[in-house]
């Protein structure tokens, strides 16, 4: 139980941070893909009786990046979905390979924080801080790239350096959280918590703090519910996360009243949002 | 289906129950997914015909507890996610990852409820994988009407709102100075790819429906720029990878390294994936000749 604590509050420290770049470049889809796609690869290094951690780190690295490079000249979002289920179509053959069975599957894929053992708080530790080191590297320039590429561009930021960059933390992050909330959720905890932060406020810091703290009182909350009821703890970080980002928008609606009738959501061309490619 | 040796097609295919109405099906959903497809690439919507994939195993997990067919599931909770998708403000551009994201996670979140609730109650583990990854081959040839009828509205709605929702596709603003609802369009254009998406579950699972969404749309976009050719061309594309995915899938039987065959998933996504890679060259080779 002790363990679980340690663990779920990195992955939430770490999904805090990452997830509001994610939610800042829009690219909620990616870090959807990353994680679930990785799946694969747990699946497939079960097969060949490597760790699991190597076979998700693979993996998510292979298909963030791939994503990065097709990116480059396809559209993003096509190219993400062919990625993550070209990766899941090589997931369904491992499995259909392996003599392991749903369970297994199924831990994979909502995770399992209640069983964590003590000898998975290490890596999991070592993990997070190469991520929030690389992000606190990153973090100027990255900061530029996702809000304005062009000016970012003109400044000497590669948008496609920082895009790889950011691509390779976030199949870093889906490596460590994969195991512990499962490769479904960490998803929720990355575009939650962020989400609802930046509802809050619109100061980036502050942001950033703010989805850290959604985001260990997602976790932390789930896991008390879970241990209270016995069902699983995706369910309920899913759901807190939503009920956290509709409090974050109920929130700014009513601070916003006078303003309401604003030109949101009246014919705005539906162009893709523009991601640095 | 026993292993018998092969050559290109192992014998047995044609007169096989299974493999005729794998292919009937296949062909369907081939035909629903690829035309419907093609808006969602226009519209750059891929994200949302994932998340509504995804959110079937909610709707899968929930048949299965209630013991109906799994089809009713993905198309409840199919239409359920659209709404709450249209709420949130998909229709914004710089809000859609989000909205889909919110609502993703939270039906995610709802699917390992009930595939645990199931996984208790009813003792039935296998639940997940089969809602997960499907298979053509468990089609029941009883569920082929059902199949046909939610395939063809979805299409008769793609039919019926095919010019509006071509202009507000491709330019909102234009749309709304014509006088159209772009945001009633919008919607309604979402209810039809949730039905295209719950088809394409029921076959090939609800996390590989995206391929046969994107994939063959994708590439006959990169292909065409005129939307009709491209919704026939995708259609064939994604026919094609269709067939030839349950070939290979019935000639896996007597391959390595398990006498069981390989999931037919993996052929159609990998088939669909090279057809991507593939549509892009002439594109490659008519830069590079423009370069040199």
């Amino acid at each position: 139980m002790v363990n679980a604590w340690e663990v779920a509050s990195i992955v939430a420290v770490v999904a805090g941070i990452v997830g509001f770049f994610v939610v800042l470049r829009g690219s909620a889809f990616v870090a959807h893909a990353v994680p679930n796609g990785s799946f694969a690869g747990a699946v497939g290094a079960s097969l060949i009786g490597v760790s699991t951690l190597v076979g998700l780190g693979v993996f998510s690295l292979l298909g963030a990046l791939g994503i990065g490079v097709l990116g480059r000249r396809g559209r993003h979002d096509v190219v993400t979905a062919l990625a993550l289920v070209m990766m899941l179509g090589l997931g369904a053959l491992f499995l259909s390979f392996s003599v392991e069975y749903a369970p297994e599957v199924e831990s994979l894929l909502f995770g399992e924080v209640l069983g964590i053992s003590a000898n998975e708080v290490l890596p999991t530790a070592a993990l997070a801080i190469v991520c929030v080191a690389a992000i606190a590297l990153l973090y100027r320039p990255l900061m530029l790239s996702s809000v304005l590429a062009e000016v970012g561009e003109a400044r000497g930021v590669s948008a496609f350096t920082m895009e790889m960059c950011f691509l390779a933390v976030v199949a870093l992050a889906s490596t460590m959280t994969v195991p512990v909330v499962g490769t479904l959720l960490i998803f929720s905890l990355m575009i939650g918590s962020p989400a609802a932060a930046r509802s809050l406020t619109d100061r980036p810091a502050v942001a950033m703090a703010l989805s850290v703290m959604i985001a260990l009182l997602t976790v932390w909350s789930a896991i008390a519910a879970s241990y209270e009821t016995d069902y699983p703890v995706g369910f309920f970080v899913g759901t807190v996360s939503a009920g956290a980002y509709a409090l974050g928008r109920g929130w700014a609606a009513w601070r916003r009243r006078p303003a309401a009738q604003s030109l949101e959501g009246r014919g705005q061309a539906l162009t893709t949002p523009s991601l640095p490619s | 289906m026993s292993a018998v040796p092969a050559l290109l097609i192992a014998p047995g295919f044609f007169s096989s129950e299974v493999v005729r109405v794998a292919l009937l099906v296949g062909t369907v959903v081939a035909v629903v997914s690829a035309t419907v497809g093609v808006f969602t690439v226009i519209r750059g919507q891929s994200f949302a015909g994932e998340a509504l994939g995804d959110t079937n195993t909610a709707g899968g997990s929930a048949a299965f507890l209630a013991g109906v067919t799994p089809l009713w599931g993905f198309v409840v909770v199919g239409v359920a996610t659209a709404g709450a998708m249209e709420l949130i403000g998909i229709q914004r551009p710089r809000g859609r990852d989000l909205a889909t994201g919110i609502v993703l996670g939270f039906f995610l979140g709802l699917a390992a409820l009930l595939l645990y609730l199931s996984a208790t109650l009813e003792n039935t583990t296998g639940a997940t994988q089969t809602i997960l990854f499907g298979s053509v081959f468990l089609v029941s040839s009883s569920t082929l009407p059902l199949v046909a009828l939610l395939g063809a509205v979805a299409l008769a709605m793609v039919g019926l709102l095919y010019r509006p929702l071509l202009l507000s596709s491709v330019s909102a603003e234009m749309a709304a100075a014509r006088g159209l609802h772009v945001r009633a369009i919008g919607f309604a254009y979402l209810l039809a790819l949730a039905l295209a998406v719950a088809l394409a579950a029921l076959t090939i699972g609800t996390i590989l429906s995206t391929a046969l969404l994107v994939g063959p749309a994708a590439s006959a976009l990169r292909l065409t720029r005129r939307p009709a050719t491209a919704i026939a061309a995708a259609a064939a594309i994604g026919v094609a990878a269709m067939w030839l995915g349950i070939v290979l899938a019935y000639d896996s039987f007597d391959w390595a390294p398990v006498g069981t065959g390989w999931p037919v998933s993996f052929f159609v996504v990998s088939l669909i994936f090279i057809g991507y890679l593939l549509s892009g060259l002439p594109g490659l080779i008519a830069r590079s000749a423009r370069v040199a």
